[in-house]
């Protein structure tokens, strides 16, 4: 078995999208793991209500824990000068507005950059919303960080949606754990593959057709 | 009534059957979990419920001796949940029973999913006293199953109603013998929007001062909406004094410090 990138490593290659100044909104699963490397001067947003807090809370600093200091998540954050509280009409007006970058995890997407997020589509199952319509309908960029396929093996970047779409060409770049794939007008783009692996294996792990970019290279850190 | 300052029970006589209540729940955080527990002991039945998320407590809360103050205690008397997020799939992910399947299999509760985006609308339609509003979120999804669709300037829109409760149950930091409200830190959550658009409000604070000791300029609900104000009792286990010495307690063992919050920075690099 070859070596796809932890998770840890497809939220640090996420964090790499970010540039200071960016305001950006964390999803729960992998993209919450971002959270421990966004680079100095990117304002965190959570839906519940903050923006421009500190790192998660560690071991280290607990005895600062404050417990109505909270994320999506339910992880506990540290204060941070410049950070703003406000209540939740705000905050999803907020992520309406276009003005923020957000990081989803996915189930799927299509080569039209359709998302699927918040149902296994099976019919005992309740639906999962949470947030994620909002954000996949008002973010200024939406990244997506997720496993290149499910756990059986089946690709996740596909052609059209097998499962319930979340909202429609929303998303504008994969990071996966084989790849970093950008979601173009005329389907998807390869731009970086992991380590160890070819532009062409990558190709096998997906269902969609992939350009391969002009100047594809491995992914970096 | 002019003084709006009550215990729990007291605030809870404006709470009767086939209610439509609303909440913030957001795990602990700014969630009304002491009047939850007053709802309880009322009994009223047959309510609507609506709140953000709803999930259960962390057993590892409830074993700490914290009572359980999630929503779902109050299961038993909920006729229809109107909720965005309930975090079932990560419990049939761990192989646990879902705590809303026999409610909803046995016909006693009916289950409307929404999006937090649109929950916070439909609260604030019904604060304004809209008659609707048409929302571009949810397009070809559960959403906008049985809803009037609309084009608009050549985009297509779903007609959402609005909320408009009989009782919001709220939780706030501070709150003035008025009712003016404070609150902290990411606590505030739905709260404000709740408040406006109840009909009947129930506050429960942390703290009441006496009139003229908030700030005006910090207060975030105006007393109006507010009517009815419960101050949580030092001594329920579940008073912002008695968790935050509950967790300093927990946290003070460095292998459970880990477990809740990872690595320390040092060990990670």
């Amino acid at each position: 078995m070859k070596e796809r990138l932890t998770e840890e490593l497809i939220a640090i290659r996420a964090c790499k999208e970010l540039q200071p100044g960016d305001c950006c909104n964390l999803g729960i699963g992998t993209p919450q793991l971002c959270a421990m490397h966004v680079p100095q001067g990117i304002h965190v947003q959570t839906e519940n209500g903050a923006i421009g807090y500190g790192p998660l809370m560690t071991a280290d600093d607990w005895q600062q824990l404050d417990t109505d200091l909270v994320d999506a998540g339910g992880k506990f954050f540290t204060s941070a000068p410049g950070m703003s509280f406000f209540d939740m009409l705000t905050s999803f007006a907020m992520i309406r507005s276009g003005r923020l970058i957000s990081i989803l995890g996915g189930l799927q997407v299509s080569q039209k950059g359709d998302l699927a997020i918040h149902s296994i589509g099976k019919a005992d199952e309740y639906p999962q919303v949470g947030g994620s319509m909002d954000l996949a309908w008002g973010a200024r960029r939406l990244i997506v960080a997720m496993t290149h396929n499910t756990r059986d093996g089946k690709p996740k970047i596909v052609k059209e949606l097998s499962l319930p779409v979340t909202a429609h060409e929303c998303v504008d770049l994969i990071i996966t754990d084989l790849a970093v794939i950008e979601v173009t007008p005329g389907g998807f783009l390869l731009k970086e593959f992991a380590t160890g692996w070819s532009p062409q294996e990558v190709e096998e792990q997906t269902e969609a057709k992939l350009t391969i970019a002009g100047d594809v290279k491995e992914i970096e850190f | 009534m002019n003084n709006k300052v009550c215990n729990a029970a007291e605030a809870m006589a404006g709470v009767h059957d086939g209610d439509h209540v609303a909440a913030h729940i957001w795990g602990v955080n700014g969630t009304p979990g002491y009047l939850f527990r007053a709802l309880v002991d009322r009994g009223v039945k047959n309510l609507t419920f609506y709140a953000n998320n709803f999930l259960p407590s962390p057993p590892g809360l409830i074993a700490l001796g914290l009572p359980d103050s999630s929503g779902t205690i109050l299961l038993s008397q909920i006729r229809k949940l109107v909720t965005a997020f309930t975090g079932t799939r990560a419990i049939r992910g761990l192989g646990e029973e879902d705590f809303l399947d026999k409610w909803l299999k046995s016909g006693q509760l009916e289950l409307e999913i929404t999006s937090h985006g649109v929950f916070l609308g439909r609260l604030h339609a019904g604060a304004m006293g809209l008659g609707g509003f048409y929302s571009p979120i949810g397009i070809d999804t559960i959403i906008e199953q049985g809803k009037e669709k609309r084009v608009i300037d050549g985009k297509e829109y779903i007609l959402e109603k609005p909320i408009r409760p009989d009782v919001g149950l709220i939780r706030a930091s501070k709150a003035d013998k008025l009712g003016n409200l404070v609150y902290h830190g990411t606590a505030r959550g739905a709260n404000p929007i709740i408040a406006m658009a109840s009909k009947f409000n129930i506050v429960e604070v942390e703290e009441i001062v006496d009139t003229g000791e908030l700030d005006p300029d910090m207060i975030v609900t105006p007393g109006i909406y507010i009517d009815r104000i419960v101050q949580i009792p030092r001594e329920d286990a579940a008073s912002p004094e008695n968790r935050q010495e509950i967790l300093e307690k927990v946290f003070a063992d460095p292998g459970i410090r880990e477990l809740v919050f990872g690595a320390s920075r040092g060990e990670q690099e």
